[in-house]
């Protein structure tokens, strides 16, 4: 894909965020799309195309009234949107549609109207994991992770200040569901949920959406906000089942998505101004800083424990305070989107000065998928 | 209102094989005749060539302690916790995820790469489930 050629002109999340117990599900897309509508200064009937997870297309175009001529329901997890960006500048570019609106909502702690999530006993996760007693992502997620630090020399200490970390980041958005500072040792005596992890260290369950609005380039400078372009994009998936990936020392759906967004944009890592990595359990940054080649697997608790990453940092990470201090409402990657577009615009609460470059990072299910985006604030 | 059951597997067309064997005491994998690949969960064809022809054979059951969790909450219908939610690497090659059985559950005793062999754990009549053990000796 050529860089620069599409742009987010609309962003927006749901009007509040955390505890929504008067929308249901599908309300909340719509609450997020018709905020997004209007910061791009559209209306309705201006939606072309449309994409979504979980929810179906069809379900969230007739809700808001949208007739598409381009249609994406890929729903591979919580990156799912990150693919909708890539697949949308891609239908934009070939002229499929004009401006494509992506939404994400879910009820996730009020859990009203919320699709259910099962697996049958008769699919390979039904046989192969479910009978061992993996109930919920804290049972899956991090499986993983004692395997990773093993390898890679990493400590519990520095996993505790991936969550340390981000709530420093937390404490200056005011939209952040928990902003009280915290420390390792708070981290390290918080409830067990599943060893290694610690209640601090897995992602909050909440209520919210949000939506992205996505056009030419060329289109982009007649709307009221400052565009932000894409860049360069990746996407990848590699299993369901977390116990069949093909190493713990990394994640094989980040190595392919990273590197090609990153090759897609033409940058080096030293052009990176604001990271986000999508943060459903501490470990995820660490992974993320290694797969994407920031720097050796070694060295990723370490750069994060020494506060690279923090306000002020070299490496601003996160900055939203992430899916384990601001929002998770299950998909947390349009959150981690809709950050680094605030970051290009340059409105974000913790704003990173001058930012010119966003890398914006997701995962799918349990490490099975994965979707990076590039952003720029400059054509 | 009813405890909800613990989940059991439904064995396909495919993993029909591997869920026979556990019943009779077998762990199950299948080779390609093609290429020799070894691999896991069941399928009539190969991941790595897809050749459909493979074979079955008898594993040796050995294997060891790749990575785990020890979940304490919530905990699945049917656990107690706090329980470890194993990932085994069979000398075969090929990972599955399984419980430890005779082995206190807690990190100390849970120590990464230990030598682990399977044993046999039957949920009903019918299905049969692969575990594994501290290996003696």
């Amino acid at each position: 894909m050529r860089r620069n050629q599409v742009a987010v002109v609309g962003a927006a999340e749901t009007t509040e965020l955390g505890v929504i117990p008067n929308m249901s599900q599908i309300q909340l897309h719509a609450d997020a799309a018709l905020n997004a509508i209007a910061d791009a200064g559209l209306k309705v009937s201006d939606i072309d195309g449309i994409a979504t997870a979980v929810e179906t297309p069809q379900q969230i175009a007739h809700y808001l009234g949208i007739t598409p001529t381009w249609v994406d329901g890929t729903s591979v997890g919580g990156c799912s949107f990150m693919l909708h960006v890539r697949h949308a500048a891609a239908a934009i570019e070939a002229g499929l549609c004009k401006t494509v609106l992506i939404t994400h909502a879910e009820s996730g702690k009020s859990m009203i109207g919320k699709l259910p999530r099962s697996t049958p006993a008769d699919s390979l996760n039904g046989q192969f994991e479910a009978p061992y007693g993996v109930y919920g992502p804290p049972s899956m997620f991090p499986i993983p992770v004692l395997r990773f630090m093993k390898t890679h020399g990493i400590t519990h200490e520095q996993l505790a200040m991936v969550a340390v970390v981000q709530r420093e980041w937390a404490a200056k958005n005011p939209r952040a569901t928990m902003k009280d500072p915290i420390t390792v040792a708070d981290v390290l005596n918080s409830r067990m949920i599943a060893y290694p992890f610690r209640l601090l260290q897995c992602c909050l369950v909440t209520d919210g959406g949000g939506a992205l609005i996505l056009t030419s380039a060329d289109r982009a400078r007649d709307f009221p906000r400052k565009p932000v372009y894409i860049l360069g994009t990746g996407e990848s998936v590699e299993t369901p089942m977390v116990s069949q990936m093909q190493t713990f020392d990394s994640s094989r759906a980040f190595k392919v998505a990273g590197p090609l967004a990153f090759k897609e944009a033409g940058i080096t890592h030293k052009d990176v101004d604001h990271l986000m990595i999508y943060d459903a359990f501490a470990h995820l940054p660490l992974y993320g800083l290694g797969d994407l080649g920031f720097m050796p697997y070694e060295e990723t608790g370490k750069f994060i424990a020494d506060g690279n990453t923090r306000p002020g940092g070299k490496l601003p990470l996160n900055t939203n305070g992430g899916g384990l201090s601001y929002m998770h409402s299950g998909m947390y990657g349009m959150y981690a989107l809709q950050e680094s577009v605030r970051q290009m615009r340059g409105i974000a609460p913790a704003q990173v000065p001058n930012a010119k470059i966003s890398v914006c990072h997701g995962v799918g299910g349990m490490f099975a998928a994965s979707g990076t985006i590039i952003f720029t604030n400059e054509r | 209102m009813a405890e909800p059951a613990r989940a059991k597997p439904k064995p396909t067309p495919e993993t029909q094989h591997y869920w026979d064997g556990a019943k009779a005491g077998e762990l199950r994998l299948q080779r390609c005749d093609a290429c020799a690949h070894v691999y896991f969960p069941p399928r009539p064809f190969c991941p790595s060539c897809a050749s459909r022809k493979v074979s079955v054979f008898k594993a040796s059951g050995k294997g060891k302690l790749y990575s785990y969790v020890i979940n304490h909450r919530p905990a699945a219908p049917g656990f107690t916790p706090p329980y470890a939610i194993a990932v085994v690497e069979l000398d075969e090659g090929p990972r599955m995820m399984s419980n430890i059985i005779d082995c206190p559950q807690t990190p100390e005793a849970l120590e990464l790469d230990m030598k682990l062999e399977v044993a046999f754990q039957a949920l009903d009549d019918k299905i049969t489930l692969p575990v594994f053990r501290p290996a003696k000796g």
